[in-house]
């Protein structure tokens, strides 16, 4: 920083100079830290107050909220034409679906939030696609089916939903994002969406739904992720 | 060796410091930025190695800071010294008024303390989002918060700081103490008048041209 050009002296050269360093250091050291348990609720608060100028700015920053995570070294490649989504497993009749037959099904449209594990926030994501029953229908289900394993296309990450689960009202598979074709890093051609969860249980890259007798554990549940990822209650939190 | 019309402003150990802050931190950011930026993630891909080579980035800045501090012994703890105290002249500075100033101006002092305490948060709130993948114990929700929160203040001060060591006229001429280590005389009597060099003695009647005479004891 500049200095202005000098023009007196301090009249008193010799107080006592102030140790404002290490009060400024440790304050912003302990500020930071002790944010881990504020930070969240003061933003959200921030946030709330100021949402009609956030949602304004919202489309032109860089992320849009979102933070991609991937497991393998390669994001996967939507090719629509030879892309299937396969329903099997416990099934009286095994289906593959094109991505024209799927998005031929029942459309939908929700606006839902969007919470990761890691502490983030999306909200007011607009999804189109379809209910998970329409997609399983054609099928036709065992019913000694319980739960449904969820394969995507980046091996080897799957992840489980019980039947039960998955036909809560908000749960969804989700083909478009606010308006748009899924984008590659959200998951395109199709993914899993279900707002009550938290994100790893959204499975991107869908290319298989399989029906099972019951819940096994996903990619994260083996790392030690809870198995029901509930919002708020679930993996630490509220618990 | 001393240049004529210069005096040493930064060590060579004060220099290392500043620079291996400096190339970490820019390490770090292009490394944060694609594991931050979707865009970037798409182009990169290869998310795991980033998020792998972004935290040992983070470690090895870490260590290497802390090693040249405690290599630096008793000069760094007396630049320390420096950087903590502020007298009248550094208040009545900040407020906007004309005052002299030491080695360092009561701004460049705010920006070191909290540029080591942003390394201090930003080590903190990394580890805690490497090991919180792992454990729920170490799991906090405003981690995420805290460490890109830190990142956009830190790219504010950045750009600040990078203006005034290469744009403004009146105070790029720092970049040479920065980097070699000395800076004119002239331009040290003006900028940081209450500043009285080791072992120098720097003729203020005349400060142009500047002479640099042994102090006398």
């Amino acid at each position: 920083m500049d200095s202005p050009p000098v023009t007196e002296h301090d009249p008193q050269p010799d107080e006592e100079p102030r140790r404002y360093g290490r009060r400024l250091f440790l304050v912003t050291v302990a500020g930071g830290i002790s944010s881990l348990y504020w930070g969240k609720a003061a933003w959200d608060h921030v946030t709330g107050v100021i949402s009609p100028v956030a949602n304004a700015i919202a489309p032109i920053l860089p992320t849009g909220g979102w933070r991609i995570y991937t497991i393998s070294g390669q994001m996967p490649v939507f090719d629509r034409a030879t892309w299937r989504l396969k329903i099997g497993g416990l099934v009286e009749q095994p289906v593959s679906l094109t991505y024209d037959e799927l998005r031929a099904l029942p459309r939908v449209e929700q606006v839902s939030n969007f919470h990761c594990v890691t502490g983030w926030s999306v909200n007011n994501v607009r999804w189109g696609g379809v209910r998970i029953h329409d997609v399983l229908a054609a099928a036709k289900p065992h019913v000694s089916a319980q739960a449904l394993e969820f394969v995507s296309m980046e091996v080897p990450y799957t992840d489980y939903l019980t039947l039960k689960q998955a036909s809560l009202r908000d749960a969804m598979l989700a083909y478009e994002m606010d308006g748009k074709p899924l984008l590659r890093e959200h998951g395109a051609p199709v993914r899993l969406i279900i707002p009550e969860m938290y994100g790893y249980k959204n499975v991107k890259w869908l290319a298989e739904i399989n029906l099972v007798p019951q819940e096994q554990l996903g990619y994260w549940e083996q790392l030690g992720y809870d198995q029901n990822a509930w919002v708020g209650r679930s993996n630490g939190y509220g618990t | 060796m001393k240049k004529a019309g210069y005096v040493p402003r930064f060590s060579r150990t004060e220099r290392l410091l500043h620079w291996v802050n400096a190339l970490g931190f820019f390490f770090l950011l292009v490394t944060g930025l694609i594991l931050y930026l979707p865009r970037l993630s798409v182009l990169v891909s290869r998310r795991q190695t980033v998020q792998y080579i972004h935290f040992w980035g983070g470690v090895a800045w870490l260590s290497v800071l802390a090693a040249v501090i405690v290599l630096g012994g008793r000069r760094m703890l007396a630049t320390a010294r420096e950087l903590d105290t502020f007298d009248r002249d550094d208040l009545r500075w900040l407020r906007g008024g004309k005052a002299p100033q030491g080695r360092f101006n009561a701004g460049q002092k705010i920006n070191a303390v909290l540029t080591a305490a942003f390394a201090v948060l930003f080590g903190a709130s990394g580890l805690l989002l490497w090991f919180g993948e792992q454990d729920t114990r170490y799991r906090f929700a405003s981690t995420v918060l805290l460490h890109d929160g830190l990142m956009y203040v830190s790219l504010a001060l950045l750009v600040g700081h990078l203006y005034l060591a290469l744009i403004h006229p009146a105070t790029r001429h720092a970049l040479r103490g920065m980097t070699l280590g000395d800076v004119r005389v002239e331009w040290a009597t003006k900028h940081h008048a209450k500043w009285e060099p080791e072992g120098i003695h720097i003729d203020r009647g005349t400060p142009s041209p500047a002479t640099l005479d042994p102090k006398p004891h």
